[in-house]
């Protein structure tokens, strides 16, 4: 259960740091992505993947979140 | 470019690391890359951030020379206990040139060493009244001091010491501020967790102290420095710039700077980061508690400089902009002087650099701009996200190197013949007398600011005076070089 802080850089994108692993990390894609829903599983650009519980607005950036590792399907 | 092919950079590295055990070799072949401009991820191509393997020769320090050397000890006007064995405080006492302006002793601080020095019976019995009464003197002897921090060394967290708990009760006795950091030695595999640490007690600590009080005057143009050390005062030389842009610099994180900076800081419109490895926590704490946006900024070389100052004033409005592009045109002789005075001398040299923080990547523009090439560089400390952003600073095919360790560095430079080599003190001697030219980027040998306009005419110069001095061709005694006359028998 890292806690995960999301951000946008320079360019707009969304990008993910992870205080714990001092890892700063481009988001790939991200589950939801809508006015009413927020959040889902989250794909980094080094691969690895974790779980944002949806939010049902999207959050004022940046933010830190509680994420964790994606159920397995 | 370098001269190497990819082919045969990968073969150096081979043939170096070739000697190590097979257990070493493995996972020091993970630190060493060749780059490729074209990555837009370092992950796949270098390891960072790893503790270094046993028995190899490594140049990092420790979690407290994070905290106590680079982030907390420059601040000027509070005292700093080096909460342990004498050793730690006194080896390392002002050695980093964090220059600063005060009276030492009366109100300023930095240079001087504070230590609770632990005897056996403070390991055996604990330290916490010690450190109780040595806060108690240190009050008595320099009333002036404006806050006090406890930097713990490897044995308080060996023996389980709360000096959380005494920094509260001394916190009511004295009324000022006391911050204990955790930044005992043996934490995480470099200096660069002791950084982390120490933001995070400043966060917890100092940050917030000014919250609900709104008496400070701000205005629109309000920046900090952050992650500046004013080593031989190049903040000093950064800040000026921006002064003459317009902005207010509200505070320096840490060199020169001060507590009520520091408290001062939440209220500023942008976070000017330099150090990003050092500072981005703090950064994207007030990022998330105060929607104070940061940028990162580089202030080595004209061409760097230009750059930095462009995209800081295109965060505010046109009157900034205008006064910037005033502030390049008012400087553009004197580097372009400086430029063409000292590139035909320098032009086409070849450099290696190692270095911590985020020079090994920072001073290669300086470096371009004189015409000199960078064919190595890397980083003591740096983590993936410094050398993410490494990649696109280097030529195709130049060497990245992570935690070198004394071997290796010294059979790349057999191997590589650089011009010049850019690192620390322990590599300058060894460096010197393979008749390699040097200088020392982690204090500029002493010399320096090498930030901005001003300080690229330093760094030009001296990088001239190490290139070019007669004394690298005098390195073979007289009798030894080829075409000496044989000595005649008396």
């Amino acid at each position: 259960m890292p806690k995960v802080m999301i951000r946008k850089n320079a360019n707009g994108e969304l990008t993910c740091y992870i205080a714990k692993k001092d890892l700063e990390a481009a988001v790939v894609s991200i589950e939801h992505d809508r006015s009413d829903c927020w959040g889902g599983e989250l794909t980094l650009s080094d691969g690895s993947v974790y779980y944002l519980e949806p939010l049902s607005v999207p959050p004022e950036l940046p933010i830190t979140l509680r994420a964790r590792r994606p159920n397995p399907a | 470019m370098s001269d190497l092919t990819k082919e045969e950079m990968e073969a150096l590295i081979q043939e170096v690391i070739e000697v190590y055990p097979e257990k070493a070799l493995k996972s020091r072949k993970k630190h060493l890359a060749i780059n490729d401009p074209g990555l837009d991820q370092s992950q796949n191509c270098i390891t960072a951030n790893k503790k270094s393997d046993p028995g190899l020769m490594t140049i990092r320090g420790c979690a407290y020379a994070g905290s106590k050397g680079v982030v907390w000890g420059p601040v000027k006007d509070m005292i700093h206990i080096s909460h342990g064995p004498v050793g730690c405080g006194q080896y390392s006492r002002a050695g980093r040139r964090n220059y600063y302006i005060g009276t030492t002793g009366v109100n300023t601080f930095v240079t001087m060493n504070f230590t609770s020095d632990f005897q056996e019976r403070d390991i055996v019995f604990g330290g916490d009244k010690k450190l109780d009464k040595l806060i108690d003197e240190i009050e008595t002897l320099f009333p002036l001091n404006k806050g006090i921090t406890v930097q713990s060394e490897c044995p308080i967290g060996l023996i389980g010491d709360d000096i959380e708990a005494v920094s509260k009760k001394k916190k009511e006795e004295i009324g000022k501020t006391v911050v204990p950091v955790r930044c005992e030695g043996f934490r995480g595999v470099s200096q660069s967790l002791g950084h982390h640490i120490a933001n995070d007690s400043v966060r917890d600590w100092v940050l917030s102290a000014r919250d609900d009080d709104d008496s400070f005057a701000t205005t629109d143009y309000d920046v900090a420095i952050i992650g500046d050390y004013n080593i031989g005062g190049i903040a000093w030389s950064s800040r000026i710039l921006l002064e003459e842009m317009g902005l207010r610099v509200v505070a320096q994180w840490s060199g020169d700077g001060t507590l009520a900076e520091m408290e001062l800081t939440p209220k500023v419109k942008l976070n000017l980061v330099h150090c990003y490895r050092s500072m981005n926590y703090i950064s994207r704490h007030m990022e998330e508690k105060y929607a104070i946006p940061w940028m990162e900024y580089n202030f080595f070389g004209p061409t760097k400089t230009v750059e930095s100052l462009r995209k800081i004033a295109a965060r505010f409005d046109a009157s900034i902009q205008e006064k910037c592009e005033a502030v390049i045109a008012k400087y553009q002789p004197e580097w372009e002087a400086v430029i063409d005075r000292y590139r035909p001398r320098l032009e086409g040299k070849r450099v290696m650099l190692y270095v911590g923080g985020l020079r090994p990547r920072h001073v290669i523009g300086a470096y371009e701009d004189l015409g000199m090439e960078v064919i190595g560089t890397g980083y003591e400390f740096g983590h993936s996200d410094d050398y993410d952003r490494t990649l696109k600073e280097m030529g195709d095919a130049t060497l990245l190197y992570d935690d070198v360790t004394g071997y290796e560095f010294e059979e790349f430079v057999k191997r590589l013949k650089p011009d010049l080599i850019g690192s620390g003190i322990k590599e300058k001697y060894i460096f010197q007398k393979m008749g390699v030219p040097f200088r020392q980027m982690h204090s500029w040998d002493y010399s320096g600011p090498y930030h901005g306009f001003d300080g690229f005419a330093i760094f030009a110069k001296d990088m001239d005076m190490t290139l070019n001095n007669p004394c690298w061709s005098k390195l073979e005694a007289p009798w030894r070089q080829a075409g000496a006359k044989t000595t005649v028998a008396a």
